[in-house]
C-alpha cells in the first residue's frame, strides 16, 4: 500500500521540492499551507507522516505537532519538523512535544529522503 | 517603651480636652460664688477636672499593653 | 523657745540624711543596680519643680489672687499629656546623642554649635539666678522666724544685716559644698548622677508630708475642716473675692497665658530638663511619671487655699507676710515639732531646686562657655596637660561656687525688693525662650543654626526689656521713667505696653511679644538660610530619632575612622585614663572583643567616641576634640586648638562625603539604566538575529533542495527543469535583495550610510517611481492615479533613497490590492512648513494592531495562505529611517477592509536635512 504523506509549509517554492521528492520516492502527496489546513487535513485522511514545518500562519508547529499527538488516534503517525530556526532550544522543544525527527532548513535531499524511509520502516 | 498608638492618642485628647475645660469660656460658667459640699464652686470645679485628667491619664496609661 | 542650736542640727542632720541616702544611690548605681531605676521614684523626682516659691509661696499667691495661683500647677499637668510624644522624644535623642543639658540639647540640633550652647547657656543663668536667690531668701527668713518661737516676728530686710550674721550666706556656702559634694564627685559620661536624684525624691515625699501636715493642722487642728473654713469666708467680703476669679476678658487672658507658660517651664526649666531627661534611666519610666507628677502637684496644692484663708483669718491686721504662714500658723498655735518639720519641708524644697539647678547650670557653663573658650586660649597651654579630667571637676565646682555666689549676691541687692519676689513668673519666661529653638528642633527639619539664634535673641531681649528691667526699675535700680514714659521718652517704647498694647498683665504682656519675636524670627529666617550639611544631619537624627534603630546614630553622617591607639589617649586626657579604659572595655565586651586593642578602627568606634566625650565636654566640644583624632594625619592638638572655630574642617569634610556619596549613588543609578539598555538591545539583536536566520534559510532551502533534485535526477523533462531553475534564479534573488537590505538597515541605524543629499524635486522622485513600477501595476492591471499639485518647492534629501521609498510604498498597494479592480491614488501636498506624499490604495487594509508592528523589522501583514507577501519584511523599517533622516515623518492609516494610506512628509526648507546632517 502506497504511504501517504502530508506536506505543511507556507513557501511555495519549499512545497514544490518536497512535493516533488516524495512522489519521485513514490509516496502519496497531499499538501498545507498552514496550522489549522494541516489539522483539517489530518483529520480528513491521516496520513503516515507529516514533514512540518514550524513557522505557519494561524497554527504554528508546534501548536499543530501537540494537537496531533494529544490524539491517540494518531499516534501511529510520524511526525518529521522542518524548521529554519536553527537553536537547539527548538530541537529540544519539538522532539518534547512528541516529533519523531527534526531537520534543519536548508536540508540535504538525500538526508530527508533516508530519514522518512526510515520512519515509514520501508529501509 | 512600646508606643502603641491609641494611648498617645488618648492622651492628646486628655490634653485638649483639659485645655478646654480649664479655659474661656467654660471656666467663666463655675466663676461664681457659690459652693457644693460647702466647698466653694470654682475652687470644687477645678480639683474636680483635675482629678479627672489624672485619672483619665492614668487610665490611658495603665491599660496599654506592653 | 527653738534654740538656734537645735535648728541647725537638725538641719544638719536632715542634710546628711540626704547625703547618706545620696551616697547610698551611687554605691547601688556603680554595683549596676540602680535604685532611682523606679517609675515612682522618677515621677517623684520630678517633683523638684515644687519649690520653696511652693512650698512658701503658694499660699501667699492665694492669700493675694486666691485661685490666681493654680495654672503654675495645671500647666504642667496639661502638658503631661503630651510628655508621651514631646518628652519620650527629647529623652530619646538625648540618649542617641549623650545629651548633657538643655544648652547642649540646642547646640547639638543645631550642628552642634558652640554659639547657640553658649546662648542657651547665658539666658539660662540670667533667668534662674534670681531665682536660686529666692531659695536662699526663703529658707534664711524661715530660720530666722523659727529661731523667733513662739513670737511671730517679721525678719528684718537681709541688708540691713551684717554680713557676717547673715543667715542667707551660711546657707549658700552650705549648699554650695552640698551641691559639689552631689553633683561633681566624679566626671561621668552620661553626666548622671544617681545618688542625687534618689535624695531629690526623697526630698519630695518630705516637702509634701511637710505641707499636707501644716494644711491638715490648719483645716481639722485650727478650724473643724473645709466647710468650716469656707463658711467664714462668706463674713469676710475681702475673702469672698478670693473665691472666684475677677470675671474679665484680661483675667481669664492670664489665668491661661500663666497656664500655657507653665506648661514650658515643667519641660524647660534647667532643673527639669536635668531631672526629667538627662537624669532618666529607663523611658518608660515616662510613663507611670505622666499621671503621677500631677497627682504629686495635686495632693500638694489641696491645703494652699485654706491655709491662706486660715492664715488670713488668723493675722487679719496683716502684719504677717502670708509667704509665712505655712510656718507662722503652726507657731502661733504652739506647734514646737510641726514647725519644724515645716521648717525641714522648706529647706528640702529650696535644696533640692538649688541642687539640681546648679548642676545643670555648671554642666552648661562648664560645657558650653567654659570650655571652647578654654580651649581656644592657646597661652593656657592645655595641650600639655595629660589629664584633663580633674580641670572639668574643678571648672565645675568653681561655677557651682559662682552661681551660688551670684544667688547671695543678687539676694543681698534686691532683698524685699520687687525683683525678686516676682522672679519666679520672671524665670519661667525666661527660659520659655527655649521653646521655640527645641519644639521646632524635634519637629521641623528645616529650623536653621541661625533661625534658632535670632529667636533665642529676639525673644531674649525682649524678655528683658518688658520684664527683667522693669523688675529693676520696681526695685529702685532704674529710674521708674522708662517704664512711664517709654525708651527715650517714647509712650509706644514703654516696656510694659510695649506698641500701646494695654489689658494684659506683665507677665502675660512679655510672653506674648517675646514669643512672637521668637518665634518669629526663629520661622523667618529658618525659611531664609539655607542649612549647613552638619545642621541637616543633625537635624534629621533628631526629628527621624524614632525611625532610626540605636547604635547606627551619627555614624551616618559623620564618618571617618580611627584608631584606638588614638582615640583613648584624647578620651583619658578628658575622663581620666581608667575611666576611659573601662568605657572601651566595656565597648569592646559588647562587640564581643576580649580587649579594647582588638577593635576595628571604623566610623562606629568614632562615634563611641565622641559621645563618650560628649558626656563630658558637651556635643559641640567633644566634635570639635575627636576630629583633631579621625583626620587622615593626624594633627597636632596644638592645631586642632587653632581651627576650633564652629569645627569648620569638619563641616567640610562632612559635606565631601555627602556629595560623594550622591555621586556614588548617581553613578550607580546610571550604571542599571545602561546595563538595562544594553540587555534591551541584546535581547533585540538575538531576535534579530534569530529573524535573519531564518529569512536567509527559507530561500536557501529551496535553492538547495531544488538544485540537487536536478542534480541527482537527470531524467527530468525539460519543462519541469526550466521551471526548477526559474524558483532557483528567484530565489537566489530574494536572497541577495534580503542581504542588501540588511545590510543598508545596518548602515542607516549604525549611522555608516551614505547620504547624497541635493535639492529634491518630488514631481521627478514619484514620477521616476510610478515608471519604474509600471509592470507591476499593468500586470495586475491596477489604476495608477496622480494628483500631483503643482507648485511644490524642492526639499534637501537623497535621491535614490526617496525613490527606494516610493518604490516601496508602490509596491505595497499594488501586492495588497485585489487585480484590476485595484486603484492606487498617489497625491503630493504643500502643508505648513511641510511636502506631504500619501500612497492610497483600496486593497485589503491593515488592521489597528497590524499598523503598529508593520514599521517593526520583519513584521509582514497578509494572509500567506492565499499568497505569500513578496519581500523581505525590511521594506518600511528601512523607509521610515530614511524619512526620518531627512526630518520627516512616515506613517499609515487604514480601515480593515477599506484599502491604506501610507503617507510621509518632509520640511520643505530642508532645515531638517541640514540639522541631521551636522549630527552625523
Amino acid at each position: 500500500m502506497t504511504k501517504r504523506i502530508l506536506i505543511v509549509d507556507d513557501e511555495p517554492n519549499i512545497v514544490v521540492s518536497l512535493e516533488f521528492l516524495m512522489k519521485r520516492e513514490g509516496y502519496e502527496v497531499a499538501v498545507a499551507g498552514d496550522g489549522e489546513a494541516a489539522l483539517r487535513a489530518v483529520e480528513e485522511r491521516m496520513p503516515d507522516l507529516v514533514l512540518l514545518d514550524i513557522m505557519l500562519p494561524k497554527k504554528n508547529g508546534f501548536e499543530v505537532c501537540q494537537t496531533l499527538r494529544a490524539n491517540p488516534q494518531w499516534q501511529s503517525m510520524k511526525i518529521v519538523m522542518l524548521t529554519a530556526k536553527g537553536r537547539d532550544t527548538e530541537v529540544a522543544k519539538g522532539t518534547a512535544l512528541g516529533a519523531d525527527a527534526y531537520m534543519t532548513k536548508p536540508f540535504s535531499t538525500k538526508d530527508l529522503i533516508a530519514q522518512v524511509r526510515q520512519l515509514l520502516g520501508l529501509s | 517603651m512600646n508606643r502603641p498608638n491609641l494611648t498617645g492618642q488618648r492622651l492628646v485628647a486628655v490634653f485638649l480636652f483639659g485645655c478646654v475645660m480649664f479655659n474661656y469660656p467654660l471656666i467663666a460658667l463655675f466663676n461664681k460664688t457659690g459652693k457644693v459640699f460647702e466647698i466653694p464652686l470654682l475652687y470644687f470645679y477645678i480639683f474636680t477636672v483635675w482629678a479627672m485628667l489624672i485619672g483619665l491619664m492614668a487610665w490611658a496609661i495603665e491599660r496599654r499593653e506592653d | 523657745m527653738l534654740q538656734g542650736w537645735v535648728i541647725a542640727s537638725v538641719s544638719f542632720a536632715y542634710l546628711g540624711v540626704l547625703f547618706a541616702i545620696a551616697y547610698y544611690g551611687d554605691k547601688r548605681a556603680d554595683a549596676g543596680r540602680s535604685l532611682i531605676d523606679n517609675p515612682t521614684i522618677y515621677a517623684l523626682s520630678l517633683a523638684v519643680y515644687c519649690t520653696t516659691w511652693t512650698f512658701y509661696g503658694s499660699v501667699g499667691r492665694a492669700a493675694s489672687t486666691g485661685i490666681g495661683f493654680l495654672p503654675i500647677y495645671l500647666g504642667p499637668t496639661l502638658m503631661a499629656g503630651l510628655w508621651w510624644f514631646v518628652m519620650l522624644k527629647i529623652i530619646r535623642i538625648s540618649k542617641a546623642n549623650r545629651i548633657t543639658s538643655i544648652a547642649d540639647f540646642v547646640s547639638s540640633r543645631y550642628g552642634k554649635s558652640q554659639l547657640l550652647g553658649g546662648l542657651v547657656t547665658v539666658i539660662a543663668v540670667i533667668g534662674i539666678i534670681p531665682y536660686i536667690s529666692l531659695q536662699l531668701k526663703a529658707v534664711s527668713n524661715s530660720f530666722t522666724i523659727l529661731l523667733h518661737y513662739p513670737d511671730i516676728v517679721m525678719p528684718a530686710k537681709a541688708a540691713a544685716q551684717p554680713l557676717l550674721q547673715d543667715s542667707a550666706l551660711y546657707i549658700a556656702m552650705i549648699l554650695a559644698a552640698f551641691t559639689i559634694l552631689f553633683g561633681t564627685r566624679h566626671l561621668d559620661a552620661t553626666e548622671r548622677h544617681e545618688g542625687m536624684v534618689a535624695a531629690i525624691a526623697f526630698e519630695s515625699v518630705v516637702k509634701l508630708l511637710a505641707f499636707l501636715a501644716v494644711g491638715i493642722f490648719v483645716t481639722y487642728g485650727i478650724f473643724s475642716g473645709f466647710g468650716d473654713i469656707f463658711s467664714r469666708v462668706e463674713s469676710v467680703p475681702k475673702l469672698k473675692s478670693l473665691m472666684t476669679v475677677a470675671d474679665t476678658g484680661a483675667s481669664y487672658g492670664s489665668w491661661w497665658s500663666l497656664t500655657f507658660l507653665s506648661m514650658l517651664s515643667i519641660m524647660f526649666l534647667p532643673r527639669q530638663f536635668q531631672i526629667a531627661v538627662v537624669e532618666n534611666v529607663n523611658e518608660r519610666h515616662l510613663a507611670r511619671a505622666t499621671w503621677l507628677f500631677p497627682l504629686y502637684l495635686l495632693i500638694i496644692n489641696i491645703f494652699v487655699l485654706p491655709i491662706a484663708v486660715g492664715g488670713l483669718l488668723h493675722f487679719p491686721d496683716g502684719n504677717v507676710d502670708a509667704d509665712t504662714f505655712v510656718l507662722t500658723l503652726p507657731m502661733v498655735e504652739r506647734q514646737e515639732v510641726l514647725a519644724l518639720f515645716v521648717f525641714i519641708g522648706g529647706l528640702s524644697a529650696a535644696t533640692g531646686m538649688v541642687i539640681v539647678e546648679t548642676i545643670a547650670l555648671s554642666t552648661m557653663v562648664c560645657n558650653d562657655l567654659v570650655m571652647p573658650v578654654l580651649l581656644r586660649w592657646k597661652s593656657l597651654r592645655l595641650q600639655e596637660q595629660q589629664d584633663l579630667s580633674g580641670l572639668l571637676l574643678s571648672i565645675r565646682r568653681w561655677a557651682i561656687a559662682l552661681i551660688l555666689l551670684l544667688g547671695y549676691v543678687y539676694f543681698r541687692a534686691a532683698g524685699e525688693a520687687y525683683a525678686l519676689v516676682g522672679i519666679g513668673l520672671i524665670s519661667f519666661a525666661a527660659v520659655a525662650q527655649f521653646a521655640p529653638a527645641i519644639i521646632g528642633g524635634i519637629y521641623w527639619k528645616n529650623g536653621t543654626r541661625q533661625g534658632a539664634v535670632a529667636g533665642l535673641l529676639a525673644g531674649f531681649a525682649v524678655w528683658v526689656y518688658t520684664l527683667l528691667l522693669p523688675s529693676f526699675a520696681k526695685s529702685g535700680w532704674l529710674s521708674l521713667d522708662f517704664i512711664k514714659e517709654g525708651l527715650f521718652g517714647m509712650a509706644l517704647l514703654r516696656p510694659q505696653q510695649l506698641f500701646g498694647l494695654t489689658g494684659l498683665d506683665e507677665i502675660s504682656h512679655s510672653l506674648f511679644w517675646s514669643m512672637l519675636a521668637n518665634i518669629g524670627c526663629y520661622v523667618v529666617i529658618s525659611l531664609r538660610v539655607q542649612p549647613s550639611v552638619a545642621e541637616t544631619g543633625q537635624g534629621t537624627l533628631f526629628v527621624d530619632v524614632f525611625k532610626r534603630t540605636a547604635g547606627t546614630e551619627g555614624s551616618r553622617f559623620w564618618r571617618g575612622s580611627a584608631q584606638v591607639q588614638e582615640l583613648l589617649p584624647l578620651i583619658s586626657r578628658f575622663l581620666g585614663p581608667e575611666r576611659a579604659r573601662a568605657a572601651f572595655l566595656a565597648y569592646a565586651r559588647r562587640r564581643g572583643l576580649a580587649s579594647a586593642d582588638a577593635l576595628e578602627a571604623n566610623p562606629d568606634l568614632v562615634h563611641f567616641a565622641e559621645n563618650l566625650l560628649a558626656g563630658a565636654i558637651g556635643g559641640a566640644s567633644a566634635r570639635v576634640m575627636v576630629a583633631s583624632v579621625v583626620k587622615e594625619e593626624p594633627l597636632g592638638i596644638d592645631e586642632v586648638m587653632n581651627i576650633l572655630d564652629e569645627a569648620s574642617q569638619v563641616r567640610a569634610y562632612s559635606r565631601q562625603i555627602e556629595q560623594k556619596s550622591h555621586e556614588l549613588e548617581k553613578a550607580t543609578s546610571e550604571l542599571r539604566a545602561a546595563n538595562e539598555r544594553l540587555k534591551e538591545l541584546d535581547r533585540m539583536k538575538d531576535d534579530f538575529m534569530s529573524t535573519v536566520t531564518h529569512e536567509l534559510r527559507t530561500p536557501l532551502t529551496s535553492i538547495r533542495a531544488f538544485s540537487e533534485i536536478l542534480r541527482d535526477d537527470p531524467k527530468i523533462d525539460l519543462l519541469e527543469r526550466k521551471k526548477f531553475l526559474a524558483i532557483i534564479v528567484r530565489e537566489a534573488e530574494r536572497l541577495t535583495r534580503l542581504i542588501n537590505q540588511v545590510l543598508d538597515l545596518a548602515k542607516i541605524e549604525s549611522g555608516n550610510a551614505e547620504w547624497h543629499t541635493a535639492d529634491i524635486d518630488l514631481h521627478e522622485v514619484i514620477e521616476e517611481s510610478a515608471a519604474a513600477t509600471s509592470s507591476l501595476f499593468s500586470d495586475k492591471r491596477i489604476g495608477l492615479h496622480m494628483a500631483l499639485s503643482g507648485n511644490v518647492p524642492t526639499v534637501r534629501a537623497d535621491r535614490d533613497r526617496l525613490i527606494q521609498v516610493m518604490l516601496n510604498l508602490l509596491s505595497n498597494a499594488v501586492k495588497f490590492c485585489e487585480a484590476e479592480r485595484g486603484r492606487v491614488r498617489v497625491a503630493l501636498s504643500v502643508e505648513g512648513g511641510e511636502v506631504r506624499v500619501d500612497v492610497e490604495d483600496n486593497g485589503t487594509g491593515i488592521s489597528e494592531a497590524d499598523q503598529r508592528t508593520i514599521f517593526e523589522k520583519f513584521r509582514q501583514v497578509g494572509d500567506t495562505m492565499t499568497a505569500k507577501p513578496q519581500g523581505t519584511g525590511l521594506g518600511l523599517p528601512i523607509s521610515r529611517q530614511i524619512i526620518e533622516h531627512f526630518g520627516g515623518r512616515l506613517w499609515v492609516s487604514s480601515d480593515l477592509g477599506k484599502g491604506a494610506t501610507f503617507s510621509f512628509t518632509l520640511p520643505l526648507n530642508g532645515s531638517g536635512a541640514e540639522r541631521r546632517e551636522e549630527r552625523t
